[in-house]
C-alpha cells in the first residue's frame, strides 16, 4: 500500500518509496560531481599553461573522468530524482512499480562504479566520446550501458506513473506544464538511450572480440544521436525546473500553456536532429543532409527555445507585476529575491544559457561557420554555458529547494548559500567567455600542451591566446571553489542541517531505519485541482502582459543577429574553398 | 501556485495567446529562416564551403598515393620530414598517422589545389593555424577538400582530435609561397 506523507512548507505529497529513490539519486548524483569538480580542477590548472599541473597521461585520465561524470553521471542520476519528482510527487500519485527503481539506482551505481574504475586504472583514457578505432577496456562501454539499462527503466516507471495518475484520476485536467517538460526529456532520453545501445553494444563486443570492426564514421553518426540528445534531456529537465521553480517562489503560471507545451512539442520534434553539429566537417555527409540536420529542419528547435527564454521570465514578470511591482519595466525583477540562491542560481543560469550557450549554439551549429570552430576549446566553452551553467546551476538552485522540502533540513551555512550562485555563475562565465576567444584563435581543446613541447615541427599560438586561457583557469578555478561551496552546503546540510521534523534523523532520511510513521498516512491525497483561473493583464503604453522580458527577449535578438554576422565575416576571411 | 498545476482551462489549446508572446514568436521565426536560409546563400555566393566530396580508402591505398606524391615531387626536408612542391591545380595528399602530419607540402598563393585527407590509424583534427581551418580526419574516410591559399606564409598544422598520449606534440606544416 503506497504511502504519503504532506511536506507542510511546500504543500507537496511525497510517496514513500519515491521519496526514498529521490533521494538516494540525488545523492549519487552530488558524490559523481565531487569527482567532476575535482577532475575540472585538474584539467583548467594544466590547460593554464603557466601552472601546467599534470602530466599527459593523468591529463587525459583526469579529462575523461571529467567529462564522463560531469556530462553523464551527474546529470543523469540528478534527473532521475526529477523524473520521479515531476510524476510521483507534483501529480500525488503513487509510484509505478517502486521496486524496478531499486534495480534501476543498483545498475546505474554499478555501471558508473564500473566505468569509473576503468577510468582511473589509466587504461581508458578515451575521453566522453571514446572515438573507435581507439580501444577502453570492455568495462569501460559495460558500465555505461548498465548505467544506461537502468536510467531507461526509471523512464518508464515514469511513463507507467503517468498513466496510472491518469487512471486513478489523481488530478483534473491535463497534466502540469512542469510534468509535460519532465515528458518531453523522457521522450528524448528514451530516444538518447536506444542511440546509445545501437552503438554502444556493438562497441563492447569490438573490444571484447566478437567483432572485428566498427566503421570510425558510423560510430560517430550514430554515437551523437546518443552524445548530443543526452544534452538535449539536460535543457528539457532543466527548462521545466525553471518552471518549477518560478512556480514555487512566485506563485507564476505560463503565459500561455499552449505556446509553451507547443515549445516542448518543438523539442521532442527536431531537437534530435542536432546529433549533425558534430559531422559537419566530416568525410562523406553531403550539405542536404547536412544542412537540414544541423538547423533542426529551419531551426524549429532554436525557435522552441526562444519561446521558452520569453515565456520563463514572461511568467515571473506577470506574477510579480499582480504583486504591484509594476513601476518601469523592470521593478518586478530589481526586487526580485536575490539573495535567495534558489532564485538567484535559476535566473543566473537562464541568462547564461541564453545569451552565451544558446547563441554560441547556433552559431557553431552553422554548417559552413563549423569549420573555423571545430574542435577548438570554442566547443567546450559553449557547452559549460549550457550544461555547467545552464543544467547544473539549474540543479543546484533546485537542491537549495529540495534540502527543507525533500530532506526536511534547514540550509547549512545559508551565508555560503547565498554567495554560492554568484562565485560559481560567476566563475563558469568567465571561463566561457575567455575559452570562447582562445577558440576564435584556434586553440585546441583536448589537448595538454598549447607550447607543442617535445614536437619535431613548430607553430606559436599568439601571446594573446595564452591570456586568455589563463583567465579561463582563474574562471575554471573559482567555479570549482562555487562548486565546492555547493557540495559543502549540500553535505553539511543532510549530516548537520537543523532538522525541521525532530523525529527524522540522518539515516532515516534515506529509509534505512523505519522513517517516523506518524508523518506517513496510507490516505489518498486530495485530488490535485486545475490552476485557479486569472484574467490576463496588461501595463505600459505597449499593452504587453511582460513588456520588461519582451525587452530583455529584444535584447537576446540584437546580440544574437550582431555576433552571428561577425562569425559570416570572421569565416569570410579564411582561404576559399569548397 | 500554478506551473505545476494542471491549465486552469481545461481545454487550454484553444485559450487565445497574449500579444506578446505572438509578435516575439513571428520575430524568431523569421531569424530562424534568414539563418536557415544563410547556409545555401553562402553555398552559392560564399567562397568557404565544405566539400561532400569523400571516399572510402584503406590506411594502405591512401598511403601508396602519399608517397606516389612525395616521390614525383620532393623538393627538400625539414627535421627528415620531406616537403613536397606539386604543380598548381593538382591532387595533393596530407595523411595523419601518430603522431605527425605527412608531408610538408608547399603550395603557391592564389592558387587552387584538391587536398585529399585521412588518417592511417586514429581519428585526428586537422587545424590549419593561424588561418584557423578545422577538419576531422577519419580513418578509412578520404576527404578532398578544394582549397585556394590566399595569403602567404608558413601555417601550422595542429591535431585537434585527442589521439593518445602523443597528440600534443603532433604538428605538422604547409608552406604558401608569393
Amino acid at each position: 500500500m503506497a504511502q504519503f506523507r504532506i511536506c507542510p512548507d511546500s504543500g507537496f505529497y511525497f510517496d514513500r518509496s519515491a521519496e526514498q529513490l529521490m533521494k538516494v539519486n540525488a545523492v549519487a548524483g552530488v558524490v559523481c560531481l565531487l569527482v567532476a569538480g575535482i577532475m575540472g580542477l585538474g584539467v583548467i590548472l594544466t590547460r593554464w599553461q603557466t601552472i601546467h599541473l599534470l602530466p599527459a597521461d593523468m591529463f587525459y585520465t583526469a579529462l575523461t573522468a571529467h567529462g564522463i561524470n560531469a556530462l553523464i553521471f551527474w546529470i543523469i542520476f540528478f534527473e532521475m530524482a526529477v523524473l520521479y519528482f515531476a510524476s510521483s510527487t507534483l501529480l500525488r500519485c503513487r509510484l509505478a512499480a517502486p521496486r524496478w527503481g531499486w534495480v534501476a539506482f543498483a545498475l546505474m551505481v554499478i555501471g558508473a562504479v564500473m566505468n569509473n574504475i576503468a577510468v582511473f586504472s589509466g587504461k581508458s583514457s578515451v575521453m566522453m566520446t571514446s572515438y573507435v578505432p581507439m580501444q577502453a577496456q570492455p568495462h569501460f562501454y559495460l558500465g555505461l550501458i548498465l548505467f544506461a539499462v537502468g536510467a531507461l527503466i526509471v523512464c518508464f516507471m515514469f511513463l507507467g506513473t503517468l498513466v496510472i495518475a491518469k487512471d486513478e484520476k489523481t488530478y483534473e485536467g491535463s497534466i502540469p506544464l512542469v510534468t509535460f517538460g519532465a515528458l518531453t526529456a523522457a521522450i528524448i532520453a528514451i530516444f538518447t538511450i536506444a542511440s546509445g545501445a545501437i552503438i554502444l553494444i556493438p562497441t563492447f563486443l569490438w573490444s571484447i572480440g566478437y567483432i572485428s570492426h566498427i566503421d570510425a564514421e558510423m560510430y560517430r553518426v550514430i554515437w551523437w544521436g546518443m552524445g548530443h540528445s543526452s544534452q538535449q534531456i539536460n535543457v528539457a529537465a532543466h527548462i521545466s525546473i525553471w518552471y518549477l521553480i518560478v512556480g514555487i517562489l512566485f506563485g507564476a503560471r505560463p503565459l500561455s500553456e499552449k505556446v509553451s507545451r507547443l515549445a516542448f512539442l518543438l523539442y521532442i520534434l527536431f531537437l534530435q536532429l542536432a546529433s549533425a553539429h558534430h559531422i559537419l566537417v566530416d568525410p562523406g555527409m553531403g550539405t542536404e543532409w547536412k544542412i537540414f540536420n544541423t538547423s533542426y529542419a529551419m531551426y524549429l528547435a532554436v525557435l522552441a527555445s526562444m519561446i521558452h527564454g520569453l515565456t520563463v521570465p514572461g511568467a515571473m514578470e506577470v506574477a510579480q507585476r499582480r504583486k504591484g511591482l509594476t513601476k518601469g519595466l523592470f521593478e518586478w525583477l530589481r526586487k526580485a529575491p536575490w539573495d535567495n540562491p534558489v532564485f538567484s542560481g535559476f535566473f543566473i543560469a537562464l541568462i547564461v544559457f541564453g545569451f552565451l550557450g544558446g547563441i554560441t549554439g547556433v552559431v557553431m551549429g552553422t554548417e559552413q561557420i563549423n569549420l573555423i570552430i571545430h574542435n577548438t576549446i570554442y566547443v567546450p566553452a559553449h557547452f559549460h554555458a549550457t550544461v555547467a551553467v545552464g543544467t547544473t546551476l539549474t540543479f543546484m538552485a533546485l537542491t537549495y529547494l529540495l534540502i527543507p522540502v525533500l530532506f526536511r533540513r534547514k540550509l547549512f551555512l545559508p551565508k555560503l548559500a547565498q554567495w554560492q550562485p554568484y562565485i560559481f555563475g560567476g566563475g563558469m562565465t568567465l571561463l566561457v567567455l575567455f575559452m570562447l576567444g582562445a577558440g576564435t584563435l584556434g586553440v585546441s581543446r583536448r589537448h595538454w600542451d598549447m607550447g607543442f613541447t617535445g614536437a619535431l615541427l613548430s607553430f606559436e599560438y599568439p601571446g594573446t591566446a595564452y591570456m586568455m586561457m589563463a583567465i579561463a583557469g582563474i574562471g575554471g578555478v573559482l567555479g570549482v571553489i562555487g562548486g565546492a561551496a555547493y557540495l559543502i552546503v549540500t553535505v553539511g546540510s543532510l549530516l548537520f542541517g537543523e532538522k525541521l521534523e525532530k523525529s527524522v534523523g540522518f539515516l532515516e532520511s534515506f529509509g534505512i531505519k523505519p522513517l517516523a510513521a506518524e508523518l506517513y498516512t496510507v490516505e489518498r491525497p486530495e485530488t490535485l485541482a486545475l490552476a485557479e483561473k486569472l484574467p490576463p493583464e496588461e501595463h505600459g503604453p505597449s499593452g504587453f502582459e511582460a513588456p520588461g522580458t519582451f525587452m530583455l527577449a529584444m535584447l537576446l535578438l540584437v546580440c544574437f543577429v550582431i555576433y552571428y554576422f561577425i562569425n559570416w565575416d570572421y569565416l569570410a576571411s579564411v582561404w576559399p574553398m569548397g | 501556485m500554478t506551473s505545476f498545476q494542471p491549465p486552469a482551462e481545461r481545454i487550454w489549446w484553444k485559450t487565445p495567446v497574449g500579444k506578446d508572446e505572438l509578435i516575439w514568436i513571428g520575430i524568431a521565426l523569421v531569424w530562424c529562416l534568414i539563418m536557415f536560409f544563410m547556409m545555401p546563400y553562402w553555398h552559392v555566393y560564399g567562397k568557404q564551403n565544405l566539400s561532400s566530396e569523400a571516399y572510402q580508402t584503406t590506411p594502405a591505398k591512401f598511403k601508396a598515393r602519399v608517397d606516389a606524391m612525395v616521390e614525383q615531387y620532393k623538393t627538400g626536408e625539414e627535421k627528415g620530414v620531406p616537403i613536397v612542391s606539386p604543380p598548381a591545380g593538382s591532387d595533393v595528399y596530407i595523411l595523419a598517422r601518430l603522431w605527425q602530419w605527412y608531408p610538408i607540402l608547399e603550395l603557391q598563393k592564389g592558387k587552387s589545389y584538391r587536398l585529399h585527407l585521412s588518417s592511417l590509424d586514429w581519428q585526428h583534427g586537422f587545424s590549419v593555424q593561424p588561418v584557423n581551418i578545422n577538419m576531422q580526419v577519419v580513418p578509412g574516410y578520404e576527404m578532398v577538400l578544394n582549397i585556394t591559399p590566399d595569403q602567404s606564409g608558413d601555417y601550422g598544422i595542429v591535431c585537434n582530435e585527442y589521439c593518445g598520449i602523443g597528440h600534443s606534440t603532433m604538428l605538422g606544416k604547409i608552406i604558401v609561397k608569393e
